[in-house]
């Protein structure tokens, strides 16, 4: 079946672009040869003086290139012809007699922007679906046909690098404000735009464009010592963000560089060499198994297809305005445009949390997210009141009042007086077993947990809970709500700790123990920042509130026994009073909610001396290892569906490194054995805490691994 | 029993309202539509009624800002609604929430609505302030302009007077007579004195403050999340006094006769802010829904006098023929609400209800009814309460629908008077 679709209108030919069978058009070598092919016709028929190119999908111009097709790249050699022939491909049609415009609705994102950027005039819509952008540096590529060259040639060096080297993508409104595209419209008349634009070309011309910029711009994107300033600053703010662990954003400087400093052919060169290292390098591998292993989350309802409809929310109860409550009934209200109540004890307390729900939408419009309407509309659907009148009609009701089983129990209970017997009770419990929760419940199959982490807006990951008794109408609701809440949402057993805090657990342990041997502070968060987290877990201490670390350990300390076992470190501090970020005193020093270096006062607070020649290679061993053995234990024991799931929940919920793909495919990577070996080298030296999981042990005798190698 | 002439039997589902504050005080930073809308969606909460469910809205404002000019309609666009719901809004001055709540009323007993959300609302902080004639005049000028030269020509003809705001008057455009003029004249034509007055201002201090003692009037109230960081609770009004006395209104000075007048701001209502809704069904969609209606609609009417007349007399009209169409007579009611704008004007109107001479004067066929103060205004009125002009209806329908379910009254009255020598009067049943 043709993706293209032609007909001429006047001279012009108006070109759809609608992939058969896919939600959204993507850039194939199926694609590359019709597109080519009609290139040829549009050059040689006399009949057609100019095209338009235009999505046949809603909401989507182009998402970009076929990311199926980078996974078969076996040899360097192959990824650098990919890119060159992508290359090749736009190249003929900016060089093409005929001027051709892109008129773009939807994601416009990757090989499709730098298709439109070939293109003689650009008209897209003012619709907030309508984004353009370059996100390969995401999936560890660079934009490999031609992207690097022509946009920073459009808008100036310093705006694209901006766009290139984050992968953000822009509306329609900034990107005309960038110069990058020409006109900005409604959708409804797009296409008569474009069409009109296509036949003003023929008639006057390619347009001239004015740079965009002011008297600074001119300075530094227009001459090459400007240039200069504007390379320095963007590889400095490429190492300051992540580290030198992540090789495209520098690829992708130098191919802009060697492109505005050496002319195009040099910098089109020097990016297809650069794509064609990168695409087959280990970090885009593990970008793009991550890319595919949340794509594939996307599709997962946690239950097997078809068992169970979803039901619709069109109602959402949230027990418990505090700071998680506020921000499960916000992000609810801005991503599912629910109607939400929130309930809370207190009203002043209530009060506060609709402010705090209603604050996500106004940073939503503050950001130019949300229009000023939308955000009245939003608003109104947030509300609340000190008893659960407004719950009758609730479909899920989310309880996150404090951790406190007899409390959460009680909660359960005046909530199913309250509600319907359909009603769904999820507990956004980090630590209490679901199943205790829902003891004395009339519906227990209506009860489940869903756990959000904090800042639920921010953190893009959530935790279904189901109990043995959960039935699967409830979870697929659940797993489903979760996702249009905009989380990746894993299922994971009603096992302590459940996935995330279990992993974390004896990793937090030891960097307390590492306290208390005296490695300072620094040193163990410095050694995992490098490693690749984006805070250490000292530091993640401080963030969590020292109070709420505590009592997990507790839970974690009664469920598994020894081996979990907290050091006295974090209850000596809670003795001092300190209970992490929250109230400006933890591990760090707080200045105005910023932090503020060590608290050097802990360490004659636990009566240590910091050892001044602490060994990294240790501290990041010792770390690392009691990580990854509670994630293959964890997994022997069930407590998540399969090494997929754990990956990406260890990625989203506490921030493993990426570019190591999640911690079971690290130990794939290191191989069982050499895990297992440091395992029994620590367990000889720091006892049975590391005492390996049975799994690592017949990975080893068995030659298995977690993902197909 | 029923012989409603209505059509089809409009039940009160129930009502809600915000707390009603002194315009100035707590809910000044707060718009009317806001006002509104809070009402309103907290009804649909309390009565866990899906928005979806609501026909149409219909809301009484007096004083309608120039921004939102049918408030009613950002009611009905509640995301809770559907915006296939119509609304308007109306002005029958204060028993515009009455009209409201009659006209959803006729739509209900004609068929044509099933379920209504009907009330009112009031900001007088709020009030549009609006340019001299002649200033406006030079703007819109200036505005047409086709130069600078020409629109600076225009704007020079400025003058410091023309750039004094006027402020909506609160006099009768027909008389030029202030609604507490006529209230004076009222008291002294019909003799009602001072005394008199403070003590129904007392009544309606004691009782109101009595009625949120015991939860029934906080119960009618959907508290209002004040302050930047929405946690300054406002649950209950603010003019209701609970430490006055005879001799504190005695302090008072007259506000519009200084040398010979009784009418003072203890014996009057206060300008107001706040805003009520109530929720009207049909009687069979009522019960198809699940729900218990606290009172019927049996009857209304709508009467006026000449404003030059005593402009607060449109009651006496009103009451007798509410009464003859809902087919009994006043010994018949059980409980009685008449708003407090004066209380030398609820002191007229009862006066007149009562004797022989007044129903020669008026030519009724005879006296209306004696009033019983023990079923009158039994939790206060708007003296104490409050007074936003379009809001009340709806607050004394929730009040009267309220208390006669409580006091298992068969029938009750509501008897409003309004600006324009209008008057207003409406008959709840129970069966």
């Amino acid at each position: 079946m043709s993706a293209l679709g032609t007909t001429v209108e006047d001279g012009i030919a108006v070109v759809t672009f609608d992939l058969p069978g896919e939600p959204v058009n993507k850039l194939s070598d199926a694609v590359k040869v019709e597109f080519e092919a009609l290139l040829i016709r549009i050059r040689d028929d006399e009949g057609i003086r100019a095209a338009v190119l235009i999505s046949g999908k809603p909401d989507s111009f182009i998402a970009g290139a076929d990311i199926e097709e980078f996974t078969a790249l076996t040899t360097e050699s192959a990824a650098e012809r990919l890119s060159f022939e992508g290359q090749e491909m736009v190249n003929r049609v900016e060089t093409l007699a005929k001027p051709v415009v892109a008129a773009i609705h939807g994601a416009c994102l990757g090989g499709g922007l730098e298709l439109a950027l070939a293109c003689h005039y650009r008209v897209a819509t003012d619709h907030p679906k309508t984004q353009l952008g370059l996100p390969e540096v995401q999936l560890g590529l660079i934009p490999g046909a031609g992207g690097c060259q022509r946009l920073p040639r459009l808008i100036g060096a310093r705006a694209a690098l901006e766009m290139i080297l984050t992968g953000k993508s822009e509306r329609g409104a900034k990107a005309l404000r960038l110069g990058l595209v020409d006109e900005l419209v409604p959708p409804s008349i797009l296409r008569a735009t474009a069409v009109a634009a296509a036949g003003r070309l023929v008639r006057d011309g390619l347009p001239r464009r004015a740079p965009k910029t002011g008297l600074q711009g001119l300075l530094l994107d227009r001459t090459a010592a400007g240039r200069r300033l504007v390379y320095r600053a963007a590889e400095k703010k490429v190492l300051a963000k992540s580290g030198s662990h992540y090789p495209a954003p520098l690829r992708a400087l130098e191919a802009v560089r060697i492109g505005l400093e050496q002319g195009i052919t040099a910098g089109l060169a020097a990016e297809h060499r650069a794509f064609g290292e990168l695409a087959v390098g280990e970090v885009s591998r593990k970008l793009v198994q991550v890319f595919f292993a949340t794509a594939a989350l996307k599709k997962d309802d946690g239950i097997p297809p078809g068992m169970a409809v979803p039901r619709q929310i069109r109602r959402l109860g949230v027990v418990g305005a505090g700071f998680m409550g506020a921000g499960i009934a916000g992000t609810a209200v801005a991503n599912v445009e629910v109607d939400t109540r929130l309930k809370d004890a207190d009203l002043a307390r209530v009060g506060k949390g609709i402010k705090a729900a209603t604050g996500i939408l106004a940073e939503r419009l503050k950001r130019r997210r949300i229009t000023r309407p939308q955000f009245e509309r939003l608003s109104a659907m947030v509300s609340g009141g000190d008893d659960y009148r407004g719950f009758a009609r609730a479909d899920l009701v989310i309880e996150a009042v404090f951790e406190d089983l007899d409390l959460k129990r009680r909660v359960l209970a005046e909530v199913e007086a309250a509600v319907r017997p359909e009603t769904i009770f999820a507990s956004n419990t980090s630590t209490i077993p679901i199943r205790d929760i829902a003891a004395h419940a009339i519906r227990p199959e209506r009860v489940l947990g869903m756990h959000f982490f904090s800042p639920v807006e921010k953190m893009p990951l959530l935790e279904v809970i189901p109990t043995d008794d959960t039935a699967a109408e409830a979870i697929v609701t659940a797993v489903r709500f979760g996702r249009r809440m905009g989380k990746t949402v894993i299922v994971v057993a009603d096992h302590p700790g459940f996935w995330v805090n279990r992993i974390l657990s004896p990793y937090l342990n030891e960097a307390a123990i590492l306290i208390s041997e005296g490695v300072p502070v620094e040193v163990i968060d410095r050694t995992m920042t490098q490693w690749g987290f984006p805070v250490g877990p000292v530091a993640l201490l401080d963030e969590v509130g020292l109070d709420v670390a505590q009592k997990a350990g507790g839970v974690m300390h009664a469920a598994f026994g020894d081996r979990l076992q907290p050091p006295e470190t974090l209850a000596r501090l809670l003795a001092d009073g300190r209970l992490g970020r929250k109230n400006g005193r933890g591990f760090y020093r707080y200045h105005d909610g910023h932090k503020a270096g060590v608290d050097d006062t802990i360490y004659p607070l636990l009566g240590i001396r910091p050892v001044e020649d602490a060994d990294t290679g240790v501290v990041e061993r010792r770390l690392v290892h009691a990580m990854l053995n509670e994630a293959a234990m964890a997994l022997d024991e069930g407590a998540v569906r399969s090494a997929r799931d754990g990956d990406v929940g260890a990625l989203f919920g506490i921030g493993f490194p990426a570019f190591r793909g999640g911690p079971l495919r690290t130990i794939d990577d290191l191989t069982a054995t050499r895990v297992l070996e440091a395992l029994r080298d620590l367990e000889d030296v720091h006892g049975p805490r590391f005492a390996p999981a049975v799994s690592l042990v017949e990975a080893v005798t068995h030659g298995t691994r977690y993902y197909p190698a | 029993m029923h012989d409603s002439r209505l059509g089809r039997r409009v039940a009160i589902v129930a009502g809600l309202r915000t707390p009603f504050a002194k315009s100035g005080t707590v809910l000044r930073d707060v718009s009317a539509t806001a006002l509104a809308r809070h009402a309103a969606r907290e009804l649909l909460v309390r009565s866990e009624l899906d928005g979806r469910e609501i026909d149409e809205v219909i809301f009484g404002q007096v004083v309608p800002s120039v921004r939102v000019p049918n408030v009613a309609r950002e009611v009905s666009l509640l995301p809770q609604l559907l915006p296939s719901v119509p609304a308007y809004s109306l002005n029958r001055a204060c028993a515009s929430a009455a009209q409201a709540i009659t006209n959803a009323a006729d739509q209900i007993a004609l068929g044509h609505a099933d379920v209504v959300l009907a009330g009112g609302v009031e900001s007088l902080s709020d009030i549009p302030v609006l340019h001299s004639r002649r200033f406006s005049q030079i703007l819109v000028e200036a505005g047409k302009a086709k130069s600078v030269g020409g629109r600076l020509a225009a704007l020079a003809r400025t003058r410091p007077r023309d750039l004094v705001p006027v402020t909506p008057a609160v006099a009768e455009p027909s008389t030029g007579e202030t609604m507490g003029q006529s209230a004076e004249k009222m008291a002294k034509e019909n003799g009602i004195t001072r005394e008199a007055q403070d003590r129904l201002a007392l009544q309606s201090h004691e009782r109101a403050a009595a009625a949120t003692a015991d939860g029934r009037l906080s119960a009618e109230i959907a508290p209002w999340f004040g302050g930047r960081g929405m946690d300054e609770i406002i649950a209950g009004d603010n003019g209701i006094r609970s430490d006055t006395s005879l001799e504190a209104l005695g302090q008072l000075r007259p506000v519009f006769d200084r040398r010979y007048g009784s009418v003072t701001a203890g014996n009057a209502s206060p300008l107001t802010d706040g805003a009520a809704a109530v929720l009207l069904m049909a009687e069979d969609k009522a019960i198809a829904l699940g729900y218990e209606p606290l009172a019927f609609l049996r009857s209304y009417a709508v009467a006026a006098v000449d404003p030059g007349w005593q402009l607060l007399m449109g009651p006496v009209y009103a009451v007798p023929r509410a009464l003859e169409r809902a087919g009994i007579a006043w010994g018949d009611l059980g409980l009685v609400e008449i708003h407090e704008a004066f209380a030398a004007q609820v002191l007229s109107n009862v006066q007149a209800w009562g004797s022989q001479a007044w129903a020669d004067r008026l030519g009724l066929p005879g006296p209306v009814g004696e009033v019983d103060w023990e079923r009158t205004n039994v939790m206060g009125g708007s003296i104490a309460i409050g007074h936003p002009f379009g809001a009340t209806g709806a607050r004394l329908v929730t009040t009267l629908a309220n208390e006669m379910r409580r006091r298992d009254v068969q029938f009750g009255l509501i008897s409003i008077c309004a600006q324009g020598g209008m008057g207003s009067a409406l008959v709840l049943e129970r069966d």
